[in-house]
């Protein structure tokens, strides 16, 4: 079922690329490489897994959804030609 | 059809190294993908293993051992700590070149090793799995073989690209966090674990040492209890507290399924090695040696595999591991239930048991058995180990 709107951001700049998030999440909604991170959007649900297990605090819940945020570029990586 | 590779193993940790250098020693055809630029780096570890953990597949060399261990101190929630006697020795290890130097081993068997390869899917042909798509320095690239070898960690997708639940309940993924301080004085052969709900709930907190006045100091606690406070709180904490004047030299986050084995690790020409696979110790959440059987049984059977011409072979190798390791980790989970259900008074009062016990009887079974008193039925969990 396609979401109303993701709730899930990642703070840019402050991830470690660690996989804590990657390991949890049910949806295999989160494309992760050496440096990049992104949530793909068509996946998730909301589920907050990730957000728990992030251990630095990088992964945040916005009830109201993410669009609004100041630093929240969309993303959606389903292609490699995205990276 | 033709196969560019037998075998290619996605990740170069120490799993996925030792499960390319066993599928090469086969006689397969074999080639290691990793993601990130470099072998061995960055480390998200607690770095420390067994001696006899490690000699199963090297020499211990110095250039990879920052201390050698002898020791281990629990340290209770009230700051009471108890030290058992232990048998044999462990390192702590410098990882960045440990798991460089596994490469290397794989390499001298034949295999290759490409890094900056980043695997983003599985190539599929007619509906069966014929390799691998991948960005080789940012380049699209797909390559083909006969069996895939998923050795990619925690964050492991290509379980899930094949069909493979692999994802972690948040109850048993330990959400951790790492720092490397300067200017710390301990002894330097002795590994410090802190217990308790103020300092790690569902978890431990380490100190080991790595030489020279450094240590590794890091947190894992379980994602559950990570809901209320994150690794990287508690961690800080900890050190403001007890380290205040100690320089952070590096930083890091990470992750440890600590659960059993994955339920499935093998699925048509796809197997799961390592943290991929949860091969980890339930109850110390140490993954590099379990990771490295796990590898070491996967890449033989990869091998035998292709050598046979029949994937129905590759089942063996779920068979060896429960074997050989699944089932302890069975029960090991077990005991880390129950010991993850004690509470702060709990935790005291074994350590305080443990302390009347004689200084040179005091082993860890010695610490168990107080531990027992607290919860009998983990006497059924410990007696299934030693039966069977």
């Amino acid at each position: 079922m396609p979401l109303p709107h993701l709730m899930i951001h990642i703070v840019p700049g402050k991830c470690d690329f660690c996989g804590c998030c990657v390991g949890v999440c049910p949806e295999d909604a989160i494309e992760l490489m050496e440096s990049k991170i992104a949530i793909i959007e068509d996946r998730c649900t909301n589920c907050r897994k990730c957000v728990w297990a992030c251990p630095w605090e990088v992964i945040e819940f916005h009830r109201e959804g993410v669009g609004h945020l100041p630093t929240h570029m969309p993303q959606m990586i389903n292609e490699p030609t995205a990276y | 059809m033709k196969f560019d590779y037998d075998i290619i193993v996605v990740g170069a940790g120490p799993a996925g190294s030792t499960a390319a250098r066993y599928a090469a020693s086969g006689g397969a055809k074999v080639l290691m993908l990793e993601k990130d630029r470099d072998v061995g780096y960055p480390v998200r570890c607690g770095e420390a293993v067994s001696h006899e953990g490690v000699v199963q597949f090297i020499k211990p060399d110095p250039k990879w051992i920052a201390s050698t261990v002898t020791k281990f101190r629990l340290v209770a929630p009230n700051g009471k700590s108890v030290v058992p006697k232990l048998d044999g020795s462990g390192y702590v290890l410098e990882r960045r070149i440990f798991d460089y130097e596994l490469a290397k081993l794989a390499a001298n068997e034949g295999a290759e090793v490409i890094t900056k390869a980043y695997v983003y899917d599985l190539l599929r042909e007619d509906g069966k799995i014929v390799g691998v798509k991948t960005l080789i320095k940012d380049k699209q690239t797909e390559i083909r073989a006969k069996v895939i070898i998923a050795a990619d960690g925690v964050e492991s997708r290509v379980g899930k690209w094949a069909g493979i639940d692999t994802t972690c309940h948040i109850k048993d993924m330990e959400s951790c966090a790492q720092m490397t301080l300067s200017g710390i004085h301990m002894d330097e052969d002795i590994l410090e674990f802190y217990f308790g709900d103020n300092v790690s709930p569902g978890g431990y907190l380490w100190v080991f040492p790595k030489g020279n006045g450094t240590a590794n100091v890091g947190i894992g606690l379980s994602v559950e209890a990570a809901k209320k406070k994150s690794a990287i709180r508690f961690l800080q904490e900890f050190v403001d507290k007890k380290y205040p004047h100690a320089a952070m030299l590096t930083h890091i986050a990470g992750g440890v399924p600590c659960a059993k084995t994955n339920s499935e690790i093998v699925k048509g020409n796809v197997i799961l090695v390592g943290d991929a696979a949860h091969q980890v110790n339930p109850v110390s959440g140490g993954g590099i040696i379990s990771g490295m059987i796990g590898g070491m049984i996967g890449g033989q059977v990869a091998a035998e595999t292709v050598q046979r011409g029949d994937l129905m072979h590759l089942q063996e190798y779920a068979r060896q591991w429960q074997k050989r390791l699944g089932w302890r980790h069975e029960i090991f989970y077990n005991i880390k239930e129950a010991i993850s259900g004690f509470h702060d008074e709990t935790l005291n009062d074994i350590c305080n048991s443990a302390l009347q016990i004689p200084e040179e009887k005091r082993s860890l079974g010695g610490i168990f058995r107080a531990a027992l008193w607290n919860k009998p039925s983990l006497i059924l969990d410990v007696a299934k180990v030693f039966v069977s």
